[in-house]
């Protein structure tokens, strides 16, 4: 069964039309990575999963995300969506307060609040977002004075400690230094055991390091979505082999 | 020639510009040097714990520590009414507010700043002083009326600061809360709020600064007693309306008296103004 499941889906921003019905299948426990130019509309699509897209103004959706056979833009509660459905940015964003507080603070949300049981969540978050080491010593202190690197990793450990079922990963390491960036993708390829993990990129090396699927948008469109090696060695549209072969974007 | 036309400009600007510095150092010399005559005779043990103040009594006493305690009680009493009402009303402004309603509620916040301290005053006289004596008792002037008109007073500033405040919170913070299946009311409580922290407080030093220093209006309702109470049905002078009361017709030490009580109020609100700076920059240094 798939995890998602998006028929139909159009978008719009006024009177933009930012998504053109766009069909897709997504596989539980595997990555799946879009890749386009600039405003292709691929972390457009990537918040329609999560409905963060509601914070738009005058962001119009028609068509259908199935999440596990359930539509998510029909009597879904969104709080318990994004819950279920983690997010991490393009920019590092922990919140201006203790390591601890920052992985606490969704299970607090979510009414944990046996100090026993955050402490055992904090940990576990931290060690599987290959984190623990490195701040162990210090939970309590700001989570602002970690490198950049570091913050990205807090903020999937932050992902996870809401115990979410797919993690969203909006180009996560475009902020971030070659050796992060190889942490973070080889966090992701030890992720995908557990969770669905569906991430854009701008760097095409990456998609074909990370991830397994990789869908192609152009212009609010997707072009084409096939198993990653088969995408860049043989892609059957030609806009598709135009962009991975670097003659765009 | 243009050369010329240049340095004079510059000096010329300066000149304007060292005039707002000329005039904090004037004062803060002339109430120093007014007031030390005072501190000197009566001793600033005596004049700051000294209890009784009866400059016009045979035996005259100089203790300000009753006005003291008054501008502390009243400023205490503005702060716990004021500020949690300033501090919600910016997190509506800020974060709830539906844009029409905004146009609105931001130019009436701005006018209670502008209100006149007398105006304040008679709305005071006229409501808060009766309701006062209606529902607690007394008869009305007291450190509660004071306390409440204050309350109302420093709410414009709580609330712009706080609002600016609020409004500098990067917006992924709030994304991130909400990302992680936080309500609204969650996300901005527990996320943006406390990343707002210092300048929420900034705003609510600044209100101290206000409340203390403020005297027309507290005249007005406080009942000016110079006397020690903690009962908020009773009234109490304060140090601002000590000064404006007995001005006129004071004379030599009793009149450097006053000065030293202005002398002193002065170095609550540097300090106050010091500790605003302090958060201030912290607030700028956090994003």
């Amino acid at each position: 069964m798939n995890k998602f499941e998006i028929n139909n889906l159009d978008l719009y921003y006024g009177n933009f039309h930012a998504l053109k019905n766009i069909n897709m299948h997504i596989k539980p426990n595997t990555v799946t990575a879009f890749i386009g130019p600039s405003g292709c509309g691929k972390s457009t699509f990537l918040r329609t999963l999560n409905r963060m897209n509601d914070l738009v103004e005058g962001c119009r959706i028609t068509g259908e995300v199935l999440m596990d056979g359930k539509n998510v833009y029909h009597n879904t509660d969104v709080n318990l969506l994004r819950k279920n459905v983690g997010m991490v940015f393009q920019k590092p964003n922990p919140f201006p307060m203790s390591v601890y507080n920052n992985i606490a603070y969704g299970p607090r949300t979510h009414g944990i609040t046996k100090k026993a049981q955050l402490d055992e969540i904090v940990e576990k978050s931290l060690r599987d977002a290959a984190i623990w080491d490195e701040v162990k010593d210090r939970l309590h202190k700001s989570a602002m004075g970690l490198s950049g690197g570091q913050q990205q990793r807090l903020c999937i450990a932050r992902a996870l400690a809401v115990k979410p079922q797919v993690l969203l990963m909006d180009e996560p390491t475009s902020a971030l230094d070659p050796i992060s960036t190889a942490k973070v993708e080889d966090l992701v390829m030890e992720l995908k055991k557990d969770y669905t993990i569906v991430m854009v990129t701008h760097n095409m090396q990456q998609a074909m390091r990370a991830s397994d699927e990789t869908a192609f948008f152009l212009l609010g469109e997707m072009i084409e979505k096939a198993p990653t090696g088969k995408l860049f060695s043989m892609p059957q549209d030609k806009r598709c082999e135009d962009y991975i072969t670097g003659r765009f974007g | 020639m243009n050369h010329k036309k240049e340095i004079a400009a510059k000096y010329i600007f300066m000149f304007f510009a060292l005039a707002s510095i000329l005039a904090v150092a004037l004062i803060s010399i002339f109430i120093f040097a007014g007031g030390m005559p005072a501190l000197k005779e009566i001793g600033i043990i005596e004049f700051v714990f000294g209890t009784k103040w009866k400059p016009t009594a045979a035996t005259p006493y100089y203790g300000i520590a009753s006005m003291i305690v008054g501008s502390l009680l009243i400023t205490l009493g503005a702060v716990v009414i004021g500020v949690p009402v300033g501090i919600f009303s910016a997190v509506f402004i800020s974060n709830f507010c539906p844009d029409r309603l905004y146009k609105v509620i931001n130019p009436a916040v701005n006018l209670l700043a502008g209100i006149p301290s007398v105006i304040y005053g008679f709305f005071g006289i006229v409501i808060i002083v009766p309701f006062v004596r209606n529902v607690f008792g007394g008869n009305g002037n007291s450190i509660l009326a004071a306390s409440i008109l204050l309350g109302i007073m420093i709410l414009p500033t709580v609330v712009s600061v706080s609002q600016s405040a609020l409004r500098a919170v990067p917006s992924h913070y709030y994304e991130g809360a909400l990302a992680l299946g936080a309500t609204k009311e969650q996300a901005v409580f527990k996320v943006v709020l406390p990343a707002a922290k210092s300048g929420v407080l900034a705003g609510v030093i600044l209100g101290i600064g206000r409340s203390i220093g403020e005297t027309m209006a507290v005249q007005m309702v406080a009942g000016n007693q110079p006397r020690i109470t903690f009962d908020m049905t009773k009234g109490i002078r304060t140090m601002t309306t000590n000064i404006v009361l007995e001005m006129a017709e004071a004379a030599d030490l009793h009149r450097s008296a006053l000065i030293a009580t202005g002398a002193l109020l002065f170095l609550f609100i540097l300090m106050i103004n010091s500790l605003f700076f302090v958060l201030k920059r912290r607030m700028n240094s956090e994003h």
